[in-house]
């Protein structure tokens, strides 16, 4: 077992003519939280749908440990352990708070696909405890019979942090998890994110607020037009001349 | 909102309870409507099962399949060839109706269920008019073609003449152990098979495996992304409902031991689709009204020709009577399909969610009104039932 829980090797994708990413390398370390930042359009969320199995990439592979992900479908890369918020909320819009929580809950035990009529009923209590403490954990467990589709963004992207949390991911990735929340519920998912974080959660997350990034990261990898430009701890990256120049539109030429 | 609270089974139970009552009084309180006769009451029982079976598929995946009429022929070719080969008995009718139906669905599910949204509900379609056809004309050696499949004197009956029971001069009839498939007996035989049907229905709706099938409904591209293959749970969602649409079938030959071709065409596909719909997609009734409805409209409507118009007109002056009676004629006897057809537009356009929403939104504006006026005790019982009312 190699000492970093996720590793991109040499991953290369093109969009027709378009390169998107070209020749990424990115290890992350079990349990740490490793930063994904960038300008618009540099590829941070294609990047994520190449290790979640949504896009092959044309070269390069990804492991998880020592699994090899490339080219497996994304239920598959999911049961092995690697959860994903969107950066549009992915939630089941008609069914209730409670029930969205419960489906991953029940996926996490019981595999890519299991019968139950009966079995289950039994377990049943048990994951929709399991489903409700969730809940208490992101501040939604007062709606919990409401409708997932009547939420406001902010609400609908805690009930996605809390359905992926209860599958107790390896690898938990998360695109711009804060978009979109009020400063108030910014700062609480912080919260909630470092509280994970001590539970050893290894975690990627692309983000364009530097409050967050800066206050959750212990590393930082900084993507321009497909490629990582630069990697570092927060410190390293924020005194970086390259970051700036990606960020303010080459000020140096 | 309907099927987002957690019910207990004790609830269930009851509920259960409920509907056993009020399906066996069938005979009972059917009577003012005249509709109290077997023939009437058994199609309810059959087309209920139909219903409940194709909402499994339609109300919890969101599935539209096109093509369910060609379990229900399945059902009922199958039920009719274990006549004549094995037995007049019902239960191996059933059961290889059933069965065969299940294995049918297995295939056309397999290919169909490759695409999802229209691409899916085309290719049900098309199984099902292939079906239709290879039915009405290549397989005439299985299905007798147009004259469609029937019982003979000369037929096998391997089983019942092991058993020493010979048929005399006239043609026998389906029977349980000797209780006739017909009349009152087989509305009972039907009705039983309804409440039996309906609890595992229930029992799939409340189920974990429900949940997912509605998950799938909801937002496929997350269950994905949560670690579930779609595929094999859409597979037997359909299988599911495939096998109840062959148990339907396998009970109308039962009822009247023909099965002929045009139990497959695509207008008995769309009926269902209408039942549910008119009923209320997904809710755990809806189906079950939603074929009631149709079925004794159909009934009532298709028996209405000219000369009953003419009559029921008769109070008005000859020269407008005939012209009246013509108009309204339009729309009974052959041309039921009209009003069939007007009526579904009606709830497409004003309640999609069918009668089951009508009924919720009715109940909600009982109890808000109830909730403006002073609280007293009755009005909180009040409540508490149109709360589980709006449940179901």
């Amino acid at each position: 077992m190699s000492e970093y829980i996720l590793d991109v090797t040499d991953v290369d994708k093109n969009f027709g003519g378009l390169r998107a990413l070209s020749d990424i390398n990115l290890r992350v370390k079990e349990g740490t939280v490793h930063a994904i930042i960038g300008p618009n359009g540099a590829g941070k969320s294609t990047l994520l749908n190449v290790i979640v199995g949504r896009l092959a990439p044309n070269r390069g592979r990804v492991l998880l440990g020592d699994q090899v992900l490339t080219g497996k479908e994304p239920h598959e890369i999911n049961q092995l352990g690697v959860a994903r918020v969107f950066q549009t909320p992915e939630i089941f819009p008609e069914l209730s708070l409670l029930q969205n929580v419960m489906v991953p809950a029940f996926a996490k035990r019981e595999g890519i696909f299991k019968m139950n009529f009966i079995k289950s009923l039994f377990s049943e209590k048990e994951v929709r405890e399991h489903a409700e403490h969730l809940l208490d954990d992101v501040g939604l467990i007062s709606q919990k019979d409401n409708i997932a589709g009547s939420m406001s963004r902010g609400d609908k992207r805690r009930l996605e942090l809390a359905m992926c949390l209860g599958q107790q991911p390896k690898l938990f990735l998360l695109d711009e998890p804060t978009a979109g929340m009020a400063r108030h519920d910014t700062n609480r998912t912080i919260d909630l994110l470092k509280r994970i974080k001590e539970r050893g959660m290894t975690k990627v997350i692309i983000e364009h607020d530097m409050h967050v990034v800066f206050s959750l990261a212990d590393r930082i990898s900084v993507l321009a037009q497909g490629a990582i430009i630069c990697e570092g701890t927060p410190e390293e990256v924020r005194n970086d001349p390259r970051v700036k120049e990606a960020y303010l539109g080459g000020e140096s030429e | 909102m309907t099927n987002t609270k957690i019910v207990s089974p004790k609830q269930d139970l009851i509920f259960m309870a409920i509907l056993s009552v009020v399906v066996l009084t069938m005979p009972i309180w059917l009577q003012p409507f005249g509709a109290a006769y077997p023939d009437l009451m058994q199609k309810f029982m059959i087309f209920g099962i139909f219903a409940i079976g194709y909402n499994i598929l339609f109300g919890l995946t969101g599935y539209l399949s096109f093509g369910h009429a060609a379990f229900l022929g399945v059902g009922s070719y199958t039920a009719v060839w274990s006549f004549k080969l094995l037995s007049m008995n019902v239960i191996p009718a059933l059961i290889f109706g059933t069965a065969l139906s299940g294995l049918f669905a297995l295939a056309i599910g397999f290919v169909s269920l490759r695409r999802s949204g229209i691409y899916f509900s085309i290719l049900t379609l098309a199984f099902a008019q292939m079906s239709y056809n290879l039915a009405y004309s290549v397989l005439t050696p299985i299905t007798n073609g147009e004259t469609g499949l029937q019982l003979t004197q000369g037929d096998a009956r391997v089983l019942d003449r092991m058993a020493g029971i010979e048929a005399d001069a006239s043609l026998p009839t389906p029977n349980l152990f000797g209780i006739e498939g017909i009349g009152y007996s087989g509305f009972y035989i039907c009705a039983a098979l309804l409440l039996i049907s309906f609890f595992i229905y229930l029992r799939i709706f409340r189920s974990p495996f429900g949940l997912k099938l509605r998950a799938i409904k909801s937002n496929q591209n997350r269950m994905g992304y949560t670690g579930f293959s779609t595929r094999p749970y859409l597979m037997t969602a359909f299988v599911i409902s495939g096998m109840y649409a062959g148990l339907a079938g396998s009970l109308l030959a039962v009822t009247d031991p023909l099965a002929g071709a045009e139990r497959m065409q695509w207008t008995a596909s769309g009926e269902v689709v209408l039942i549910t719909i008119l009923g209320g997609v997904g809710t755990l009734i809806g189906p079950l009204l939603g074929a009631g409805i149709i079925k004794y409209f159909e009934n009532i409507f298709s028996a209405f020709n000219e000369t009953v118009l003419l009559n029921a007109f008769s109070f008005l002056p000859d020269w407008l009577a005939h012209p009246v009676a013509a108009v309204v004629g339009l729309f009974v006897g052959e041309g039921w399909h009209l009003t069939l057809g007007l009526v579904f537009m009606l709830i497409v356009i004003f309640l999609p969610g069918g009668i089951m929403e009508g009924i919720s939104r009715l109940a909600r504006l009982i109890t808000n009104r109830n909730k403006a006026e002073p609280k007293s005790g009755a009005h909180e019982n009040k409540e508490k039932e149109q709360a589980s009312a709006g449940e179901v």
